[in-house]
């Protein structure tokens, strides 16, 4: 395959033609925050967080989606991205209600460990206390939307890594929400087979196993590496 | 109550400081010319609003301390509830739930109404510092003590400043 060589944070770098600027990045030892980017399954470019500046394109560009390009000169921490990666997190914050001591995944959260890393020490928007239901009708999973942030990687592995095409979204803007078939009870529903993925691959406390309590919401994410690996590589081991 | 897990910094802390405000001591009324305030809690009740805004008049820095505080956290879950929410958990608490007397205590002078919403403190006034926590550990509250007497303008970083 072709190789294309950009610059990231003035570093030449080389890629893969079909590589996205996240996918360089990481190559190249940059890291860029993400938080609805899951390895092994396609991207949605639906937080973002990694959005980065590319020279003499004036809007700001998630680095997930972004193919690179010959020649791209790419800057991935600058005033301007800091300021709205903050901004961005203050909202996801805002929007729903992220009660972090209270809540399964305090100390392993995606969210919570971003908001710390990017200096968020506060929310200046009004936070909006919506109120939303807790699905607990599986037998062994429970989704609590209050802490939803509508990442939809719960939706990318079930319909692409286990093919149940449970998980789905429906509404849009503040009503979004992740629904389960066509919007039945979990616990009703003929297509989840139990599988778990959802659970393995939320970053927030949104999807948890039942009868876990505060902070005792640990994600083990090696059983989606060990799919993912095994048809991507057709190797059977997970890759740690 | 997680200040008394600063230990013996405590002792050198009164050293440096004239404590003259806290819920331990028996001090009525708040004081004016505060050099520093560690403000606990959030925005809940009439009496919360007038004390913050007395506070803020008082005080040259404000610093919004621990979770409840800085996000209003478990405390604000009644504005779930929407409009009329101070009412509902007052019935909930006081009338569904009660064993004997059901009845909302109602006091007016005495027993401070609820507000209509649960606030962080920054929504009701200028907070200079946010020190997040539930509860924010020793740690914590001894870098941001140490810089303001130092008179280093306060700051924390990374792990310092996780919710919850
Ligand atoms: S439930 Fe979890 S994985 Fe699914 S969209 Fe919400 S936050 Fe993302
Ligand atoms: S990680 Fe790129 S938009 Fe979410």
């Amino acid at each position: 395959m072709a190789a294309k060589t950009l610059i990231i944070n003035g570093k030449h770098v080389s890629a893969e033609e079909n590589a996205t600027i996240l996918e360089a990045a990481t190559e190249a030892g940059i890291s860029i925050p993400t938080l609805c980017h899951l390895d092994g399954v396609y991207d949605a470019g639906a937080c973002r967080l990694c959005l980065v500046e590319v020279a003499g394109i004036s809007k700001l560009l998630p680095a997930c989606t972004t193919k690179v390009a010959e020649g791209m000169d790419v800057s991935t921490d600058t005033e301007r991205l800091r300021k709205y990666r903050r901004m961005t997190l203050e909202l996801l914050f805002a929007e729903r209600n992220h009660v972090c001591a209270v809540c399964v995944s305090n100390n392993h959260c995606e969210l919570q460990t971003l908001a710390y890393s990017q200096g968020m020490e506060h929310v200046r928007f009004e936070y909006r206390f919506p109120k939303w239901e807790v699905d607990n009708t599986h037998a062994l999973f429970g989704m609590d939307h209050n802490r939803c942030i509508l990442c939809t990687r719960c939706v990318r592995v079930c319909w692409h890594i286990e093919g149940a095409g449970t998980k789905n979204e429906s509404g849009r803007g503040a009503k979004e929400r992740i629904i389960t078939d066509l919007n039945q009870p979990w616990g009703a529903s003929d297509t989840c087979t139990n599988c778990g993925k959802c659970v393995m691959a939320c970053p927030t406390g949104a999807l948890f196993y039942k009868g876990s309590t505060v902070s005792e919401m640990e994600r083990d994410r090696s059983k989606l590496e060990f799919i993912v690996t095994a048809r991507e590589k057709k190797q059977w081991i997970a890759s740690e | 109550m997680s200040f008394l897990d600063l230990d013996e910094f405590l002792i050198e802390l009164a050293g440096k400081v004239e404590l003259v405000f806290s819920p331990v001591m028996d001090v009525k009324e708040y004081p004016e010319n505060v050099d520093l305030c560690l403000v606990e809690g959030a925005v809940c009740n009439e009496d919360n609003l007038e004390m913050i805004h007395k506070v803020r008049r008082r005080t040259k820095i404000l610093v919004s301390f621990g979770d409840c505080a800085v996000t209003a956290n478990v405390t604000a879950i009644r504005n779930q509830l929407g409009l009329g929410n101070a009412e509902s958990v007052l019935q909930r608490a006081y009338v569904e739930g009660a064993q004997s007397n059901p009845g909302v205590p109602r006091e007016p002078g005495i027993v401070p109404l609820l507000l209509p919403r649960v606030m962080p403190v920054h929504e009701v006034v200028r907070v200079d510092y946010f020190l997040p926590g539930c509860p924010p550990p020793a740690d914590r509250i001894k870098a941001v003590l140490t810089q303001v007497l130092s008179g280093v303008e306060p700051k924390l970083e990374g792990l310092q400043l996780k919710f919850g």
